[in-house]
């Protein structure tokens, strides 16, 4: 198709290249520079969606980041994304975009019917509508509301694409290159400070590409184009274009999406999609400019109806006309400049003015080239359903409230212009107290509460000599304030047309007998009838109007649907704009992606994953790993065919009758060192510490102040005032976090330190009843007997020329030995114990074997220590002093704790002797008791008893000593199981604990 | 995302820290007879003001120290940071 609405030489774009894409699945040129709506404008298309609720048609409405309708569903290197503004995305070879929100097409929506049936679909009738009857909901409501609403389909496959976070510091940050921010960016660059320009068009220049204005004897655009070339050849300042700061927040932290490689048809490796900016910056100087808002009238949506500054870019920018007999609808001066520029193209352009006789040398210039002007009227209503083919306008009463005689003009675009509401977000966002300014009908910003100043339109001057001015003794005076530097650039001469006032006009009455919807809210499809309405039912604050209706709630954030929307909302409380207010600004200030929000932080890079030294041994040895917090720990080594089952049940069963070894280089291991490390350690822990002799371990409890149990594991006194602390795994950060708390806040004057050395220790614990004889091999010369490094005994040693340390403590149950080296010599102890252990066979054991062995010996963990319990509800009684205060201990006193029906670690086995117990079962008195049937006490952890070849579990339950001997039944709804069960001792191996002491 | 001057190493991220709770709190001293009600106080209640608080951070992934910063909790301003053992 040829590009029947491009002109032949105006525009920005690249005409030797052009470009090819598809839309909706038809083929279309364009050119290097288009957006994708104007390439679409310039072949004529206007029809791109259908609208939210009523899914009327839907075409372009702006040109940028304001476009509520011009929303696509992208296809980009094999990859779809929705919710694409068609305003913002740059035409690349190969494009391929379609419409949302119609089916079966753009062109018959089915959907549409909704525009007939208009009065079942009023403001809040989400609420109203699918109250009832509840059976209705899931059935009939929400799966049509799933397939009507949504502007796109999310991607159900994995993200490919990479994107990157980065964090930056600098001086100053400034928001928008237009004049405002070019002469701020620029004087502070110049007066020495560190800054960042971030322009979210690809362009810089902002106002300055389509405004007919001089600075320093230059058109704008020139010395926009002067100016970013010097500002990008200085070493302390950066330039990013396609990057959008979206929100401001706390101590002066903004954050801004630099869309990498959206333009592009491929992201090319390592180079990410969009990466997202973490910028600190000392000031900020907000120069986002403002964005023209439309005037009401009916039928005001219809596919051709745009704001005047957008048909004004889409000429000067892409050398497009959005329609050949333009009607320019205006309370202003501004679009007057479209009309000149429709009319310098050969257009012939009809202005309406709502102002009677404004006096200004624009509307003199519009005069004396003939372009035709009526003032003091307006448009009534578009006409015409995919397209506009006509309009009504009629003169208007200089009180606004009457229509004259309405007449019927042909036109195929109506260019609306209601003046500008500065771009306030950012600031807003900062925590500013905005101020309504009457002379705009609109917010600026306020007193400042963070680091920041808003210059240009953003601040609500329109003026562009007062713009240049103040932005560039901003930019010097900030930086003036952070590098304490003077050099000050002179200011050039600006020249511009003067505008006179605007007309306070924003909405046409309806004319007799004629309801035409009139949109607010042009994403949302919220009407001034629907506003009318929630305000009659009661609505009055703002913010409840805003959730009701839906008003400025769509993904565009009412930029051109705000305003009006609190016109209509004073006019009919009679209250003035101010004491409405505006709802609250939030970022993002545009739709940023998921996948930037992420980073690179996804899959297996979402956290650190922490590998014991021996890993690489583990791997070729055909471990099956688990994730045990951070760390990657052996569950089993598989032979053969052995699933977990039969593996882990080999393992366990060689530690029971030979030997096995166990990485447990995982375990948290803290160093604590002083003079008043053992009485420190007799406040954190629940037993006794003051008289443990060096060379001796101790296992210990620690409790949290309210008496839960918080973690446990040994501590070894390794010499005078040197300790050796181990905690479980997944508790290591907390309890240093924890012991840190105490040292420096509570009991500063006790003189110890602590440091983790989980890390430092490489850590293997070798049990069964081989392992005293195994040991003695590895270490010849050293006393090993039951008398020389006795349970719980410690001892150094020198395994084969490296320094070791030896500990007699034991988690198994059985005789067991953990051995300790400096990290980098783990593999070497490892491949020592199994080369030496061969002869007794030895087998390297997993978690699973590690569970089984401390669940059927009835040693309370993780599952039992579970954030909830007390040292009494484990067993743990004995280990509480009574003679001492520790952490936690006032607590154990609460009645609760003490109650005679409180919670107790238990054993179960399943009456059948077959059947495993799940995890997480509930334990009952009766399986077919009426629901809700009472629970007495939950499963926590289930094993294989490779002692007694049955099914054994650990439980907390209710009473639970009283109830050894009782017979009840486990039932777990999620595996659909009811087992009958004994409830027995926890400790089912060895209840004496004699074998460790062998 | 804060930004909190951690006395020891300087201005740093929010994300480097992690939050402590008030900083008032003082814990009843070792083998003290107390009420039921002291000991409830100091381990479960606490005030949330609106405004000045002063309250304990810790700079896990910095210096490890414990930190005491005054904030208001409505606006985030930092007012002071000191160290643990001295008083704002
Ligand atoms: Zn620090």
């Amino acid at each position: 198709m040829s590009q029947t609405y491009r002109l032949n030489n105006s525009g920005l774009i690249n005409r030797d290249k052009k470009i090819s894409f598809k839309f909706n699945g038809k083929k279309y040129f364009g050119y290097e520079g288009d957006t994708l709506a104007s390439a679409l404008l310039a072949n004529g298309v206007h029809l791109v969606g259908r609208s939210f609720k009523y899914h009327r048609p839907r075409g372009f409405f702006g040109a940028g980041v304001d476009e509520p309708y011009a929303i696509v569903q992208m296809v980009r290197n094999n990859e779809t994304e929705p919710n694409v503004r068609a305003t913002e995305q740059e035409l690349f070879e190969g494009l391929e975009a379609k419409s949302v929100n119609c089916w079966p097409s753009v062109n018959f929506d089915i959907g549409a019917i909704n525009n007939f049936f208009n009065k079942f679909l009023p403001a809040g009738f989400y609420y109203k509508t699918f109250m009832w009857p509840k059976s209705f909901w899931h059935r009939i409501y929400e799966p049509f509301i799933r397939k009507a609403a949504g502007f796109g389909v999310a991607s159900t496959k994995y993200d490919s694409e990479r994107y990157e976070h980065k964090y930056e510091y600098c001086d100053l940050l400034i928001t928008g290159s237009g004049p405002a921010g070019l002469a701020g960016a620029y004087a502070a660059a110049k007066n020495g400070a560190r800054i960042i320009l971030a322009e979210e068009k690809p362009r810089f220049g902002g106002s300055l590409l389509t405004s007919n204005v001089n600075i320093g004897n230059q058109s704008g655009k020139d010395w926009a184009d002067k100016i970013i070339a010097e500002l990008k050849e200085m070493p302390n300042v950066t330039v990013k274009n396609r990057a959008q700061v979206f929100g401001y927040y706390d101590h002066n932290m903004l954050v801004m999406s630099e869309k990498v490689s959206d333009h592009l048809p491929k992201t090319k490796k390592y180079i990410p999609k969009q990466r997202l900016w973490y910028v600190r910056a000392k000031e900020v100087l907000i120069s986002s400019g403002s964005i023209e808002r439309p005037i009401v009238f009916g039928n005001n949506d219809t596919p051709g109806v745009v704001l005047a500054s957008a048909a004004k870019e889409y000429l000067k920018i892409y050398g497009v006309l959005v329609g050949k007999k333009p009607i320019i609808f205006t309370n202003n001066d501004s679009a007057y400049e479209t009309a000149i520029e429709f009319k310098n193209n050969g257009i012939e352009p009809i202005i309406l003015d709502t102002r009677s006789n404004p006096k200004s040398e624009i509307v003199d210039e519009a005069k004396n080239l003939g372009i035709n002007i009526k003032f003091s009227h307006v448009v009534v209503a578009a006409n015409g359903y995919k397209k506009i083919n006509s309009a009504q306008i009629a003169q208007i009463s200089a009180n606004k409230k009457d229509l004259g005689i309405i007449e019927k003009i042909n036109c195929d675009c109506i260019c609306v212009s209601g003046f500008w509401t500065p771009s306030i977000h950012l600031s807003s966002q900062s925590g500013n107290k905005t101020k309504f300014d009457d002379k705009i009908d609109a917010f600026v910003p306020g007193k400042s509460k963070q680091n920041e100043t808003t210059v240009g339109s953003a601040n609500g001057i329109f003026n562009l000599e007062e713009t240049i001015n103040t932005s560039f003794e901003k930019g010097y005076e900030l930086s003036k304030k952070i590098t304490n530097k003077d050099n000050k650039v002179s200011i050039p001469q600006v020249s511009e047309k003067n505008y006179t006032s605007h007309d306070k006009f924003w909405c046409v009455p309806l004319p007799d007998k004629k309801n035409y919807k009139r949109f607010l809210d042009f994403q949302n499809d919220v009407t001034v009838s629907d506003i009318e309405l929630a305000l009659r039912e009661g609505y009055r604050s703002i913010e409840h109007v805003k959730r009701y209706t839906t008003l400025g709630m769509a993904t565009d954030q009412g930029k051109t649907s705000n305003l009006n929307g609190l016109q209509l909302v004073s006019d009919v409380e009679n209250k003035i704009v101010p004491s409405v207010g505006h709802t609250t600004f939030r970022p993002p200030y545009t739709p940023v992606s998921i996948g930037a929000i992420v980073g690179r932080e996804v899959g297996k890079h979402s956290k650190p994953t922490r590998k014991s030294p021996m890993h690489s041994w583990h791997e070729k040895n055909n471990a099956v790993f688990v994730d045990a917090g951070i760390w990657l720990r052996p569950r089993y080594y598989k032979k053969g065919n052995e699933g977990l089952f039969e593996a882990s049940k080999r393992e366990a069963e060689n530690v029971r009758k030979n030997v096995g070894v166990c990485d447990v280089t995982t375990l948290g291991k803290i160093d604590i060192k002083g003079p008043d490390s053992a009485e420190f350690l007799n406040r954190v822990y629940t037993n006794a510490w003051l008289k443990l002799p060096v060379g001796k371990a101790r296992y210990g409890v620690m409790l949290r102040e309210d008496g839960i149990v918080m973690d446990d594991g040994t501590t070894t006194r390794i010499s005078e005032n040197h300790y050796h602390m181990t905690t479980t795994t997944a508790q290591a950060a907390n309890v240093l976090s924890h012991l840190e708390y105490y040292l420096q806040l509570v009991w500063p004057e006790l003189n110890v330190n602590v440091v983790s050395t989980t890390e430092q220790w490489a850590g293997a614990a070798i049990a069964g009843p081989k392992s005293r004889t195994l040991l003695q091999k590895l270490f010849p010369d050293k006393d090993l007997s039951n008398e020389g490094l006795p349970f719980m005994g410690y001892t150094e040693a020198n395994l084969f020329g490296i320094p070791a340390r030896i500990f007699r403590i034991s988690f198994s149950g059985e005789l067991a030995y953990e051995l300790n080296v400096e990290s980098d010599f783990g593999n070497f102890m490892w491949e020592k114990i199994i080369e030496v252990g061969n002869e007794f066979n030895i087998q390297p054991y997993g978690t699973e074997a590690l569970s089984t062995l401390r669940i059927e010996m009835g040693h309370v963990a993780g599952t039992e220590l579970d954030g909830r319990t007390i040292p009494y509800d484990n067993g743990l009684d004995g280990l509480i002093s009574k003679k001492k205060d520790f952490i936690g201990k006032r607590s154990l006193n609460r009645e609760a704790f003490n109650s005679k029906e409180r919670q107790k670690v238990v054993g179960v086995v399943p009456l059948d002797k077959k059947t495993s117990i799940p995890e997480g079962s509930h334990l009952v008195k009766e399986a077919n008791a009426k629901l809700p049937n009472p629970k007495l006490g939950h499963i926590s952890a289930s094993c294989w008893s490779v002692e007694y070849n049955n099914p054994f579990s650990l439980a907390i339950l209710k009473d639970g000593k009283n109830m050894i001997g009782k017979k009840l039944y486990a039932l777990s709804p999620l595996k659909n199981k009811s087992i009958p069960v004994e409830i027995v001792s926890s400790h089912y191996v060895d209840p004496k604990g004699e074998r460790v002491r062998s | 995302m804060l930004y909190i001057k951690c006395p020891y190493c300087g201005l740093r991220s929010q994300n480097e820290f992690a939050y402590g709770g008030d900083g008032t709190v003082k814990r009843p001293a070792l083998n003290k007879e107390i009420s039921d009600v002291e000991w409830n106080n100091f381990v479960y209640n606490r005030k949330s003001p609106r405004g000045k608080h002063i309250e304990l951070w810790h700079h896990i992934s910095g210096c490890r120290q414990w930190i005491k910063v005054q904030r208001d909790t409505v606006t985030h301003e930092i007012f002071k940071t000191v160290e643990a053992d001295k008083d704002i």
